[in-house]
């Protein structure tokens, strides 16, 4: 009897092992049918705390596609979306090496935050892959690889322009807080010099954890110092709580004056921030607000596909890495090998919804204008509404 | 006899009331369901060569859960914090092929050997509590051990995780390759390695000592066990484990991020363990086989709201088929068994 019992049981485990084998088939999946598209293996935070980032570069995504056709020198270009959680870069690393095994995609794109950047980056370059960086913004991530190529940004380029705003316009002492993580240590580094630089003095600085942050302690220590203004970075997503932690503790009324890079006042969750964010200056490359005709029509259409939803910063990264994708194929007639895709990468300018970009040919990284913006109230809604601007800014992070 | 099925092995050895050292012997012996689950295995290049690298993580998850096994289901030692070992074994490996040490299996016993001498130093508090008390402890370290790591930017990398691993050949012979053919071959042997250690040690008479220590610890007290050392041995051979585990996973993706200290990897490898079964040695590569595939199926079909079909799914495993997987099964078998017999 209990032999039976036990029998049965090694039936059990045997089809749970056929069961897992099966699946795992399934996963090997089948084979492409149509002649030969352009796959684009898009890794993006789509669930988790960063799952803002990877819903507005997603909806960029398809709004190119949908604007201007899925199919660019002859070839369709495919997009297959994957969720890396945004904070487990094991799991970003094995989807960007089962993208390119499996999928055999042309093009790795996304990657919502830098560690996880970091991890595909040895991917890229073993395989020969393009891989476009949509939101992830430390300097260093495109000298990871010489297959990496940015469309969004990188945190030094707006902290070096709001350091030396803030010394021409008065702020003589100033507080550093910043995300404790690539970016956040970049955006510090370089506003300390570029401010100090500039005759100012940075009284005090604070890293906050990344995970699960509590700013209200830190605004309290900041508060103490008593400095002109406060310096700010913290990831898309994190500003609201940061602004409100700002206004109850207080900071405004005791006169200290909030600048910061535009991820604090990303265009996302500014209308929700209230009153408290008016007169905020920030750094960026990109408002909804912007003055043009290309963002009024790509600020309408986004709205329009997304129920509503206003598009910030990373969707408009989103945006150019499809156009740095139909442009390149262009160029090249469809050749979407390593090689000649960042060759044609190189030296690229366009004008993007947030104005003249460039890609630049040495550091494959992107040449932008900065704008200075302060937080205004237009038409009942709060925006970043630009009144400043330094022209075609190279990444300060890399030295140049 | 109704509910013994779900724990077979031990229910068979109950009835048939051999004298120890036979019984132990009945037990240890290779049963043909297992050499085909281990062929099944070593099968997965053949059957599905595309994803290996998934396989290679699929199986370092399971040796993980296989250490929270030996610890859990074998010495009734509750564990909320467990990613602490697999942590450090996976930074004591990144660390040692960052400054120069890329040999790849001396760093890896070496990543396990710290992880138990950690396990060993910690055992000295394990042993004197129980319940609540031992979960806040176990939670406690590993959420202390994740904050050290996140501060200590300079040797860890902190958030950003430690970059610039480079690793040597295996056996001077196999690079890591991109379609994880290495990886998987490396985490197959080291994975069976484990297993047959925990085999060996959980079908020895400190294994029956061990289970004696989960079923009733205060007889075992009574017939004059030393439970306290039992209790420190087992918990430094399943941190050394988890250890090892964590060193392949480093060795495999060659980058190493703070969640391998997180909550979260703590949390994933009991819902691992204990959707397999507990107890069963099997159970925690057959939950971790289950959770991963499931979790990469639900993830592609739907990149935004995947977590809710895990959750439910966790919570139907738990409310019908006790045992975890391995126990369910075994349950319907035996019910099916008992019809048929009718």
């Amino acid at each position: 009897m209990t032999s039976v019992v036990r029998n049965l049981r090694a039936v059990a485990v045997l089809g749970m092992v056929a069961g897992t084998m099966a699946a795992g088939t399934m996963l090997a999946g089948v084979p492409a049918l149509a002649a030969d598209p352009v796959k684009i293996g898009l890794i993006l935070p789509m669930s988790g705390p960063f799952a803002s980032t990877g819903k507005q570069i997603e909806a960029a995504v398809r709004l190119y596609q949908q604007v201007n056709g899925d199919s660019v020198a002859g070839r369709k270009v495919e997009v297959i979306v994957k969720d890396d959680t945004g904070v487990a870069p094991d799991m970003t690393k094995r989807l960007a090496q089962e993208l390119v095994v499996k999928e055999k995609v042309s093009v790795l794109a996304g990657f919502g935050l830098t560690p996880l950047a970091l991890s595909a980056a040895p991917v890229s370059e073993q395989a020969k892959t393009p891989m476009i960086v949509m939101a992830a913004a430390s300097s260093v991530i495109t000298t990871k690889s010489p297959y990496i190529l940015r469309t969004s940004g990188t945190l030094p380029q707006s902290a070096a322009t709001i350091a030396q705003w803030a010394a021409k316009n008065g702020a003589t002492k100033m507080y550093s807080m910043v995300t404790d993580y690539g970016p956040g240590i970049d955006a510090e580094t370089v506003f300390k010099t570029r401010f100090a630089a500039s005759g100012g003095s940075v009284v005090g600085d604070v890293r906050i954890p990344l995970k699960n942050p509590d700013y209200g302690p830190f605004m309290q220590r900041a508060k103490d110092t008593a400095p002109d203004a406060i310096f700010a970075f913290v990831p898309s997503g994190e500003g609201a709580s940061f602004m409100k932690e700002f206004a109850e503790r207080g900071l405004a009324k005791a006169g200290v004056r909030l600048l910061a890079t535009g991820d604090v006042t990303d265009d996302d969750i500014l209308p929700a921030m209230g009153d408290a964010a008016i007169g905020t200056v920030t750094a960026h490359y990109y408002s909804a607000a912007h003055p043009s005709p290309e963002n009024k029509a790509y600020v309408e259409a986004f709205r329009k596909a997304n129920g509503g939803l206003r598009p910030n910063f990373m969707s408009v990264g989103g945006w150019d890495g499809m156009h740095l994708v139909y442009e390149v194929l262009r160029k090249t007639g469809g050749k979407a090998d390593g090689d000649s895709f960042v060759a044609a990468a190189k030296g690229m300018s366009w004008t993007s919804p947030r104005g003249p970009v460039a890609i630049d040919a040495d550091t494959r990284d992107i040449v932008q204008d900065i704008y200075l913006r302060k937080v205004e109230r237009q038409d009942g809604e709060l925006f970043n509404v630009e009144f400043d601007k330094v022209a075609a800014v190279k990444d300060p992070g890399k030295g140049g | 006899m109704v509910s013994l099925p779900a724990e077979s092995p031990q229910a068979s050895d109950h009835a048939s009331r051999g004298r120890p050292v036979t019984r132990l012997e009945r037990r240890s012996r290779w049963r043909w369901h297992e050499i085909l689950f281990w062929l099944a295995v070593a099968s997965c290049p053949l059957v599905v060569p595309d994803d290996l690298v998934l396989a290679s993580q699929v199986l370092i998850a399971g040796l993980f859960a296989l250490s929270l096994d030996l610890l859990l289901g074998y010495g009734g030692i509750v564990s909320l914090g467990h990613a602490a070992f697999f942590g450090v074994g996976a930074y004591a490996a990144g660390l040692l092929a960052r400054h120069g040490w890329g040999e790849p299996i001396s760093g890896l016993l070496l990543s396990g050997a710290l992880a138990g001498l950690l396990g060993f130093a910690l055992s000295f508090i394990i042993v004197r509590v129980r319940g609540i008390a031992l979960l806040m402890v176990t939670l406690g370290v590993s959420l202390v051990l994740h904050e050290a790591a996140v501060k200590g930017y300079a040797v860890t990398g902190g958030d950003d995780g430690l970059q610039g691993i480079v690793l040597d050949p295996l056996l001077g012979l196999f690079p890591m390759d991109m379609w994880g053919r290495t990886a998987f071959g490396y985490s197959l042997a080291v994975a069976f390695a484990g297993f047959l250690l925990a085999r060996r040690l959980v079908s020895s008479p400190f294994g029956l000592a061990l289970q004696g220590m989960r079923e009733n610890g205060r007889r075992m007290a009574a017939i004059g066990a030393p439970l306290r050392r039992h209790s420190a041995l087992i918990y430094t051979v399943s941190a050394a484990l988890a250890g090892v585990a964590g060193a392949l996973l480093t060795q495999t993706t060659e980058f190493v991020s703070v969640e391998v200290l997180g909550f979260q990897r703590s949390a994933e490898v009991l819902i691992m363990l204990i959707l397999g079964g507990a107890g069963h040695l099997y159970g925690a590569f057959i939950g971790a086989a289950v959770f991963m595939i499931v979790r990469d199926q639900l993830a592609a079909a739907n990149p935004e709201y995947w977590f809710f079909w895990l959750g439910l799914m966790l919570v139907l495993v738990v409310l019908f088929a006790r045992g975890g997987i391995i126990g369910g099964i075994a349950t319907i078998a035996a019910h099916f068994r008992k019809g048929g017999s009718r």
